[in-house]
């Protein structure tokens, strides 16, 4: 049983099967991406329009040209839909670039966001501030969760730094996972001490992007942005770490250098997204082997595919989870897994996906 | 490294000496953990009398019903889960080549812990009805997972790919069933889920004993050929593996892992710290399935006993405390390891 990661292994080579790619060459990749922009624009409109409360599409659009503030379908259109489709659009863009940095980074692709520590340390500093300062509602737990999920990404990458050779892969990569299982354990220590936190905390756990305000998460979103330029610009570096340390190294790259920036990247954008909505870990883990099979290995491609189709399917599944459970909703993070998985396997099944 | 050849009649073996060194310091440790664990508790029985017990070369006749049938079976409940999920966990991990592979990657775990938790939170149910729910979850889980792998042969990144997707569907009806349940179900569903051996007793140990007599030699038998796995799946073939082997190999550690998930939940993290934490002791090359499993075993026992001390007189399951046993452990041995390729 094999091939899924060499980690220590510089650059396997397999001739007899180069990575298949859907879309060759430049300029499919270039038109892939516009269609998926596209796609993703239309799930939005989707996301907009459909909701709970049935609102005829005019009126939806006249929310959005001309708002008239006593007009309660235009007002639900103003203050529910849009914010909340934005933070869809922002958090599933933002775990789907996270996981394909977290994936070139670890050469791993057991490698989801939360590998750096990030969404056990929100989810452990949320529980505290629920216990220790009585934190309730989702706008106090933002910031909790986005310290937790910085604090624990600083502490992993520095464990996983120490020791000679640097942050090798699977130095990170077991770090992460060690920390991350301790933080969890503090967690559910505390969750199980204590009920009433248990009780707050599930909600929280589960994942959604129902009830949040534009000014309950627009402190995330510089955050974000500030992560995803640096995952983009990191995408470069991200193709010389694939080739393996040496060979990236012998290249002129700055290898430690290149993994903090990504790093860092990877803790900007799953924290903005986990303090935002919650601990989501399918979209990390999955869209960048879609995005793989698509693109190829090329980070310059794979990651804006993998932020796309992760808006896509985040915005998609949240539109799905609100329609199919009628009159209440299906969170976001349930929703996603239950509806993306099925999905992702059949893509698994009838394609020979690209390896790491 | 110097090799130790054994034999004993027609059938030889080479055990390297230092893989044999680890293993015995850790069988003992395990023992001692196991007296330690008894005598431990409520009611603390020394240490002496404990060992006498066992040995069965003094008795009293008061603490021997503690002993025998409230915690000697907690205790051997906790060694054997903590087995068999070392050796499972250091078989997946070898296999795949990846330190972050476990057993859930073949959704043993997820599959058990629908059945427990919907068992919990649905039907009210408790005790033994929830291992068995749990067990039969995990083994469907698992051949769900190989059936949709399995297309023209089976390719291992396929199966892990696929068993990504089926345990992410799995913990989204976990979530989901938490977030529907009354909030003493929760509870109860997330001790399960934390992983315990609270009130095990032979009724347990038994099944679960005899599961373990079964898999664990068909498991090393068939390991022979994970140190040919480990160059590739290529390689692997090119020097004669033949193919049904690592299934074989594939299915009795899943089976493993999934008797102890059903035994005890799925008791966090053991799976991947112990065969990291016996590769560093161990050394690079032997597969070193004994040893993992005697760490794991270790590992287990020592949580369930520090739980019951730290926290007395609440009993946190020992799931909370295995994390903040290894976890330390391991992160000590990775940051020591200062050879560039001793930190894989």
């Amino acid at each position: 049983m094999p091939n899924t990661a060499a980690p220590e292994e510089p650059g396997e080579v397999h001739p007899e099967r180069p990575p298949r790619a859907l879309a060759r060459g430049g300029w499919s990749r270039a038109a892939g991406l516009l269609g998926l922009v596209v796609v993703a624009v239309g799930v939005a409109a989707l996301s907009i329009a459909i909701g709970t409360r049935s609102i005829a599409p005019s009126d939806v659009l006249d929310a959005l040209v001309r708002f008239d503030p006593l007009n309660d379908d235009h007002l639900i259109v103003r203050d529910l839909r849009v914010p909340r489709t934005i933070l869809a659009f922002a958090v599933g863009g933002a775990l789907g670039l996270a996981g394909g940095v977290m994936q070139g980074v670890t050469r791993n692709p057991l490698a989801d966001p939360g590998l750096l520590g990030v969404n056990a340390g929100a989810a452990l500093a949320v529980v505290v501030g629920i216990i220790a300062f009585d934190v309730t509602g989702v706008s106090g737990q933002v910031w909790f969760a986005f310290v937790g999920a910085a604090v624990a990404g600083v502490l992993v990458y520095s464990i996983g730094a120490m020791g000679r050779g640097g942050a090798t892969p699977v130095k990170l990569a077991i770090a992460g996972a060690a920390m991350a299982a301790l933080m969890g354990s503090i967690t559910s220590a505390l969750l199980l001490l204590d009920s009433a936190t248990l009780d707050q905390y599930r909600f929280w756990a589960v994942g959604s992007v129902a009830n949040r305000d534009l000014d309950v998460f627009g402190p995330a979103l510089p955050f974000l942005a500030l992560g995803a330029g640096l995952a983009l610009a990191s995408s470069r570096s991200l193709n010389g770490l694939a080739l393996g340390e040496d060979v990236a190294r012998s290249l002129g790259q700055r290898v430690g250098w290149s993994r903090a920036v990504a790093a860092a990247s990877v803790v900007l954008l799953c924290g903005g997204a986990t303090a935002s909505a919650g601990p989501i870990w399918f979209v990390g883990l999955t869209v960048p082997h879609v995005a793989r099979a698509l693109t190829g290995p090329d980070h310059r491609w794979l990651l804006p595919y993998s932020m796309v189709l992760g808006a896509v399917l985040l915005t998609g599944a949240d539109v799905i989870g609100r329609v199919i459970a009628r009159p209440g909703e299906l969170e976001v993070g349930v929703a996603t897994a239950f509806l993306g998985a099925p999905v992702f396997i059949a893509f698994v099944r009838r394609r020979r996906i690209a390896e790491l | 490294m110097s090799v130790l050849a054994l034999r004993v009649g027609p059938v030889s073996t080479r055990v390297p000496a230092r893989a044999l060194v680890v293993s015995i310091v850790a069988a003992v440790l395990v023992a001692v953990g196991i007296a330690w664990s008894i005598s431990v508790g409520v009611f603390p029985i020394p240490f002496t009398d404990v060992v006498g017990e066992l040995t069965g070369l003094r008795r009293s006749a008061d603490s021997t019903f503690i002993i025998r049938r409230l915690r000697l079976p907690r205790a051997l409940t906790a060694a054997l889960v903590g087995g068999a999920f070392g050796m499972s966990g250091q078989v997946f991990q070898r296999m795949v080549r990846n330190p972050l592979a476990s057993p859930d990657i073949l959704g043993v775990s997820a599959g058990a812990a629908v059945g427990a938790v919907a068992w919990i939170v649905l039907r009210d149910g408790s005790g033994p009805t929830v291992t068995f729910v749990a067990l039969a979850g995990s083994i469907l889980t698992v051949l769900a997972i190989y059936l949709l792998a399995l297309k023209k042969g089976m390719s291992s990144y396929r199966l892990v790919l696929i068993g990504i997707g089926v345990t992410a569907m799995l913990n989204a009806v976990v979530a989901y069933l938490l977030t529907r349940a009354e909030l003493f179900d929760a509870q109860r569903a997330t001790i399960w889920l934390t992983g315990s051996v609270n009130n095990r007793g032979w009724s347990h140990v038994r099944p679960l004993a005899a599961a373990l007599a079964v898999l664990v030699p068909v498991t090393l038998v068939n390991a022979r050929p994970l140190r040919a796995l480990e160059l590739g799946d290529d390689t692997a073939r090119g020097l004669g593996v033949p193919g049904r082997s690592p299934l074989v190999l594939a299915v009795s550690a899943a089976a493993l892992a999934a008797v102890a998930t059903a035994a005890a939940g799925p008791v966090g993290f053991v799976a991947l710290v112990s065969p990291q934490i016996a590769r560093r002791l161990v050394g690079p090359g032997p597969a070193a399935l004994v040893p993992a499993g005697l760490v794991g075993a270790a590992i287990v026992v020592y949580a369930d006993t520090l739980s019951r001390l730290v926290f007395s007189p609440i009993e946190l399951p020992v799931g909370v405390v295995t994390a903040a046993v290894g976890a330390p452990y391991l992160l000590w041995l990775l940051v020591r390891s200062n050879r560039i390729g001793s930190g894989g």
